[in-house]
């Protein structure tokens, strides 16, 4: 009876609202009406608040008006006889819930500001177990993950099931199927959290086992995290709140689980998610409501088993997801990419400077190899102790009609995260320099070396299928094996880089579109030349490339670049006919090479924005994880959220990490040597590279010009550093003219 | 011997109360005026059958050489029909002449409601009146911009509000010269969808103006001008238009003047008249008088003035479509149907009925002078020749003081009460208010607030389609019979049904206006919907002009996606069950129009011209995708809705059971942005 439901949420939001309201009165006799609140690090303010009606809170006076709009939402009572229309009371009382809960969390910041802890992953020893709210560097890292598709979706789970052995039973079941699972709320005290760490589990970001907190209200972090995808990504406009609610029905994959008694306060909560579009699956019977409309299908499911939550709710949020089923003794997945061996559960390790480890991929003649043929050169883990090393060699060839020499560095990358997906087995770097640490969890469970070729071996085969036939693995152990195949590796590494790093537009004749992040921002195309590697990060020319050839109706499309249009600022008219048909007409042109002339637009995945800076003629970048002030007087985050959504915004522009070094960077605008700020974080980590660039533009000493943080987080801080270095960039022509 | 056979004709001439209506406070009622011998309609459509040849529609009195009477022969024509007037008009001129003559009839008289609304707008916008204000800015608002009407104003560089009262000062100007303005079109068939609006362009049926149109159909049917019946019925096209346009102005200014309603709680029937209570009647269409009586009746003042006199209070109820308008508004009950005015009278306890216009029995005044009832006429063009009516001619610029004069007369009327009062015990809890707005609302609440919610749940096939079950009652059909049995069959077959009128204030007699008659008489699938949205399966959205908000609603169903591009694509229809006035005409000829198909019960005044009958069915369905249909028996008539249903659904391809899409990742990057 949804009545029922209506009535029972329609008192808890009531209870909700005037519960927060006597805590924002206390706070307010408490503090300073002025006293700053919100959430850290983030742009959005209180985000949900925020998305749907356009209010800035930020000192504690703000958050009247939200309780003032939540208190105005609630509607009457709901009669037993000859009721009123309920649908829409209810969901108002739900919206009522959830920005009150938004508005409590704030105070929870306010008053018990150590209450949270603000890292990624909890500090289970010290007791600190919740997370709380996403920043917006989260958001941005873990969002493309939703935007590509390797998070398919999130559920938010409320509660605790009966005992920790279901409890991980259902939880590992949505780290297989790559879901997010955002937790909050207790069931008389137990918290689903608690029980994963109970069960053995390691939670937080990296695991896709987010503790958002304790209570119900904490539920609202999840809601907040969603609206921010909306605005970062979707480029939807804040207090627009019924295309953000749209975009989350039609865009976002999330639905609830309540694990436990369905009081009023959860009832209001999930009330609210019905506005989302995301529905509620329940395991205790309370009353359905299985028509459809304000979700895609259901909006209340229950009583649900156990063991059938999982498939039931993915069902329900019509989603389709896949889970990879790879004969080995762990767990496979996204979810576990992110999990840590930690010294204590560490059984053994390889590279990591202690030990050899390497990696290659080579194409191989179709006849020379056996597909599935994994074997062994020398001894496996069998004859390693607790605690000790040995060295690895990773060796795999493949074969394919349509496999191309170009795709080996590709399918090489692919090692890294697929390792990672093992649940128990830790996988970091690349090439030459990779180190595996392999839990006890693992080996207990059965681990072996083979395991990893069974994993390339079978994903290869899934995620590579219109390129490879055949895929066999072989790992040596000895050492003087992995000296001989280190030394065969480097040879090939040297060759691959010369052949990619010498390749520039004028090399070719097609580029390629990109327009993977169209789910999340459905006017944004990217298109990816040589030197110009997607603004994301994640793909340059010779991935689109590849993925085209896997995938020809796909996301990466390849665009014949045409006649130049300009040379200098890098416009190609098949390029821009391009563009205007996938961007449905929202855009009509845009330069490769410039950001002050029409630059490329951005998504909300990039990684890098680069900003221009007038008193210095010259040009600052920031990268996402750097959450300072920057000399254009916006952080990354706001800077990202003034250009996401596929806006081209002349004056900034997205590009990836790497694209600061290539060639043809901003050289429309006189390129690197116009670069005088970037955070010392990023600049470290090019360091090489930008030496060598600089070098290259005859500026050997650039990276010693280009100024950071410590000198200086505005214009005028950094202006005299820059005069006394002598930085090109000033004696450059005028950046606008 | 003489004596007997008096005694016979008289007893002849009364009505069987069981065969006359369903509704148990009727019958008790009728049994009643027959012990007091008093005559009712229900006696008198027994005493006197209709003329046969004005039913066929072929009777023309259009000039004095005539009548003209062109009856169709028992057994129908084979070859050429010779039929002929003096002047040589046809059969199928005559009827559709007279066709015509009814839309004209009813849209002058929607239009001319419309016309009056419009007049106080303009009063309450001009601040002319004092009683009158603008009670929902947010209506305004939303309705300016489709008359062309800025909300927004530039003030140095920048877009601000505009003022409200600009807002309506232009807004009352723009409102009353749709009635007359030249070189142009209405403003309302905007609102439909682009390819509606397109098609009546294209076949040159958009109103000139409202006035003109009606003209135009007096014109063309004096003897002599238009002698084609597919001519006479495209003007039939454009006047109907006309009726559209008044009736909608009527409705949304209205709503800016008295508020936009929302579901509320309300009763039905005889038995919400008290005993103990003065009880007044506001009957006929208009809600420009009756909303000032509904202030005045609950004043401090005035409920003084009842205990004063010995009364509990002030018992305000209605009948026809003035009680659907405070009804819609206020919950003021409705103490009947068209059919039961004279009934409220003969319970002895109405101390006063306060008519305004349409579908007021003469007959009252008969009535009210076997008691002590004061009967009191207050439009201008609306007095009675028998002595006992009052006549207090009520103006908007005194439109509080006329009220509170009308309520003192009605409660110092009180104590004069002489025959025994006897109010019928029959009444029914009623859920009503539900305007386009609020429908919206509950579709999903003021965040996720759409049709498409309505729209989801035709595709999925738990509603199977929407019936406008609209209307009047008529004597010479058992009282509500038709109406309810309607209603039940289609809401039995997950038809979900929006009704106004008197076939509104039927449903509500009936119970069909409680959210739990859903699960006593809906199929599984609607019931439900109305279980989850907390609604009854028959939705009452308020008085005849507010017909306009059933075809507005289903606007929005059109664009909200998924059901077509126009109102013929998707599965909706109409029905007028105990249809009787000339408005019912005008409103089914709209309705038909805008591509619905629509049948009427009892009969039409066409069966005397087949060819005529014929192009109003198949004719018209080929010009504008709707059609006329007949037919007297409800079930039948039921079903012929629910085929079409069907039809459309099969149509847009949503017969068969929806698929559960489970989207990955590459469906999710193919969304439309």
């Amino acid at each position: 009876m949804s009545k029922l439901i209506a009535f029972a949420a329609i008192q808890g939001g009531y209870k909700v609202v005037a519960q927060v309201e006597g805590e924002l009165e206390r706070a307010l006799q408490t503090y300073d009406a002025s006293t700053k609140v919100g959430f850290p690090n983030t742009a959005y303010y209180l985000p949900v608040i925020y998305s749907l009606t356009g209010l800035k809170c930020e000192t504690l006076e703000d958050l009247k008006k939200p309780m003032a709009f939540a208190r105005g939402l609630l509607p009457p009572h709901i009669r037993l006889k000859n009721w009123l229309p309920y649908l829409g009371p209810l969901l108002d009382a739900g919206m009522a819930g959830i920005i009150s809960y938004e508005v409590k969390e704030a105070l929870r910041y306010l008053n018990d500001p150590d209450f949270y802890i603000a890292q990624e992953d909890p500090d289970v020893e010290n007791g600190k177990l919740w997370v709380g709210a996403a920043d917006d560097t989260i958001l941005r890292k873990r969002g493309v993950e939703f935007v590509d598709g390797s998070a398919p979706g999130f559920a938010a789970m409320v509660g605790a099931a009966p005992n920790k052995e279901i409890a991980k039973m259902i939880v590992e079941d949505y780290q297989k199927r790559s879901l997010y699972i955002f937790c909050a709320a207790n069931h008389n005290g137990k918290t689903l959290i608690q029980q994963c760490l109970d069960a053995g589990m390691q939670i937080g970001w990296n695991t896709r086992i987010v503790p958002f907190g304790p209570d119900i209200s904490s539920a609202v972090f999840a809601l907040g995290f969603a609206n921010r995808a909306a605005m970062a990504f979707g480029g939807v406009k804040p207090g627009d709140y019924k295309t953000i609610l749209k975009y989350n029905k039609d865009r976002v994959f999330a639905f609830v689980n309540a694990l436990g008694d369905v009081g009023t306060e959860w009832g209001v909560a999930a009330a609210g998610c019905v506005n989302w579009g995301f529905p509620t699956i329940a395991d205790t019977p309370i009353p359905e409501i299985l028509p459809t409309g304000i979700c895609t299908y259901e909006h209340v499911v229950a009583p649900v088993a156990h063991a059938d939550m999982v498939q039931k709710s993915v069902e329900v949020r019509g989603l389709k997801v896949q889970v990879a089923n790879i004969e080995i003794p762990c767990a496979f997945g996204p979810a576990y990419e992110g999990e840590r061996v930690r010294g204590a559960d560490l059984y053994a390790q390889c590279g990591g400077g202690k030990t050899q480890c390497t990696e290659l991929v080579k194409m191989a003649d179709m006849n020379a190899i056996e597909d599935g043929k994994v074997t062994i050169v020398g001894p496996d883990l069998a004859g390693i102790k607790e605690g000790g090393t040995f060295n690895l060699g990773i060796f795999v060839q493949v074969a394919g009609r349509e496999f191309q020499e170009d795709f080996e560095p590709i399918m090489e990358r692919q090692i890294h995260h697929l390792i990672n997906y093992i649940q128990g087995i830790m996988h970091i770097g690349q090439r030459d320099i990779s180190w595996i640490r392999i839990s006890k969890a693992a080996i207990e469970k059965g681990f072996t070396l083979k395991d990893i070729g069974v994993v390339l071996h079978a994903k290869f085969h899934q995620d590579f299928t219109k390129i490879i036939d055949k895929v066999q693995v072989t790992l040596y152990t000895n050492k003087e094996d992995v000296d001989k195949m280190t030394a065969t590796a480097r040879a090939n590494y040297q060759t691959r880089d010369a052949r990619v790093d010498k390749m520039t537009d004028e090399d070719v004749e097609t580029y390629y579109s990109c327009t993977l992040c169209q789910s999340f921002a459905p006017s944004h195309v990217c298109t990816v030349s040589p030197e110009r590697t997607g603004l994301c990060g994640a793909y340059n020319w010779m991935d689109c490339k590849a993925s085209y050839e896997i995938n020809p109706t796909g996301p990466n499309q390849p665009i014949q670049k045409g006649e130049c249009i300009d040379p200098k600022l890098g416009q190609w008219k098949g390029v821009n006919d391009f563009i205007y048909k996938a961007s449905r007409g929202a855009v009509t042109h845009y330069n490769f090479y410039s950001m002050v002339h029409d630059p490329m637009t951005t998504c909300g995945c990039c990684e890098c924005i680069a900003a221009m800076l007038p008193a210095c003629n010259g040009v600052m970048t920031v990268g996402r994880d750097y959450s300072g002030d920057t000399p254009c007087g916006m952080k990354f985050t706001t800077l990202a959220g003034v250009m996401g959504g596929g806006a081209s915004s002349p004056g900034f522009v997205g590009h990836s990490k790497y694209n600061i070094t290539q060639g043809k960077f901003l050289v429309g605008d006189g390129g690197l040597l116009r670069m005088v700020w970037m955070p010392k974080q990023l600049k470290e980590e090019l360091k090489d590279r930008i030496v060598a660039r600089g070098k290259a533009m005859g500026i050997p000493d650039l990276f010693d010009k280009i100024a950071d943080e410590t000198v200086g987080i505005t214009e005028e801080e950094i202006l005299p550093f820059l005069q006394e270095k002598g930085h090109p960039a000033l004696s450059m022509e005028p950046l606008v003219g | 011997m003489v004596e007997k056979v008096d005694k016979e004709a008289k007893e002849a001439k009364l009505a069987d109360p069981i065969e006359a209506s369903v509704d148990k406070a009727t019958q008790q009622m009728i049994i009643r005026s027959h012990k007091l011998g008093i005559e009712t309609v229900f006696d008198r459509a027994v005493a006197m059958k209709p003329c046969n040849i004005g039913l066929q529609g072929t009777c023309c009195k259009n000039c004095a050489m005539g009548p003209c009477r062109l009856p169709l022969p028992k057994g129908g024509i084979e070859g050429e029909d010779t039929r002929k007037g003096l002047c040589g008009a046809t059969a199928n001129t005559i009827a559709a002449r007279n066709f015509a003559r009814m839309i004209a009839g009813g849209a002058a008289a929607h239009s001319d409601h419309g016309r009056s609304v419009a007049e106080v707008f303009y009063a309450a916008a001009n601040k002319l009146t004092n009683d009158y204000k603008i009670k929902d800015p947010i209506k305004l608002l939303s309705i300016a911009p489709h008359y062309g009407v800025e909300t927004k104003v530039e003030v140095d560089g920048e877009m601000v509000d505009r003022d409200i009262d600009e807002i309506a000062v232009e807004l009352a100007d723009i409102a009353l010269a749709e009635w007359g303005k030249t070189g142009s079109t209405t403003l309302v068939p905007k609102r439909f969808p682009q390819v509606r609006y397109d098609l009546w362009k294209k076949l040159g049926v958009l109103p000139r103006n409202i006035d003109r149109e009606i003209v135009d159909i007096m014109h063309r049917t004096h003897i002599g001008v238009d002698q084609d019946y597919k001519n006479l019925m495209k003007q039939g096209a454009r006047c109907a238009l006309a009726d559209l346009s008044g009736s909608w102005l009527a409705t949304e200014l209205q709503d800016v003047l008295f508020g936009t309603p929302s579901p509320l709680i309300s009763e039905a029937n005889l038995g919400v008249m008290k005993k103990d209570h003065v009880n007044i009647i506001v009957h006929g269409h208009e809600p420009i008088l009756s909303e000032m009586i509904v202030a005045a009746s609950q004043s401090a003042e005035m409920v003084e003035l009842a205990h004063k006199v010995g009364a509990k209070g002030i018992q305000l109820s209605g009948i026809c479509c003035t009680a659907n308008e405070v009804l819609q508004r206020h919950g003021v009950p409705n103490a009947g149907n068209f059919l039961q005015q004279e009934l409220a009278i003969i319970t002895g306890a109405c101390d006063a009925m306060v008519v305004d216009v349409q579908c007021v029995f003469q007959n009252l005044a008969n009535v009210a002078k076997c008691f002590h009832t004061k009967l009191i006429t207050t439009h201008p063009m609306a007095k009675m020749e028998q002595s006992n009516v009052l006549h207090i001619e009520f103006d908007e610029h005194h439109a509080m003081e006329d009220a509170l004069r009308i309520v003192t007369m009605a409660v110092e009327n009180f104590k004069n009460r002489d025959a025994e009062v006897q109010i019928p015990a029959e009444k029914q809890t009623q859920v009503a208010g539900f305007s386009v707005e609020s429908v919206k609302y509950h579709l999903g609440g003021t965040f996720r607030g759409t049709y498409y919610t309505l729209n989801d749940n035709i595709i999925n096939g738990r509603i199977r389609g929407v019936a406008a079950v609209v209307g009047c009652n008529n004597a010479r059909q058992q009282h509500n019979n038709a109406h309810l049995t309607v209603i039940k069959e289609l809401i039995k077959n997950d038809v979900i049904v929006l009704t106004t009128g008197c076939g509104g204030i039927t449903a509500a007699m009936a119970g069909l206006l409680q959210p739990d008659s859903a699960a006593a008489y809906c199929g599984p699938g609607l019931a439900e919907i109305c279980e989850v949205v907390g609604i009854p399966p028959v939705l009452h959205m308020g008085s005849c002009v507010d017909n306009s908000r059933i075809l507005h609603a289903a606007i929005e169903v059109v664009n909200a996606g998924g059901m077509g591009k126009d109102l013929c694509d998707w599965p909706v229809a109409g029905s007028a069950p105990e249809w009787m006035s000339e408005k019912a005409i005008s409103i089914g000829q709209y309705v038909v129009c805008s591509g619905i198909y629509t049948v009427f019960g009892g009969h039409l005044p066409i069966e005397g011209a087949p060819v005529f009958k014929e192009y109003l069915n198949s004719g018209m369905e080929a010009l504008y995708g709707g059609m006329w249909a007949i037919e007297a028996d409800p079930i039948k008539h039921a079903h012929l809705m629910i085929a079409h249903i069907d039809k459309k659904r099969k149509e847009l391809g949503i017969d068969k059971a929806r698929e559960r899409v489970l989207m990955d990742m590459a469906d999710r990057q193919a969304l439309e942005g």
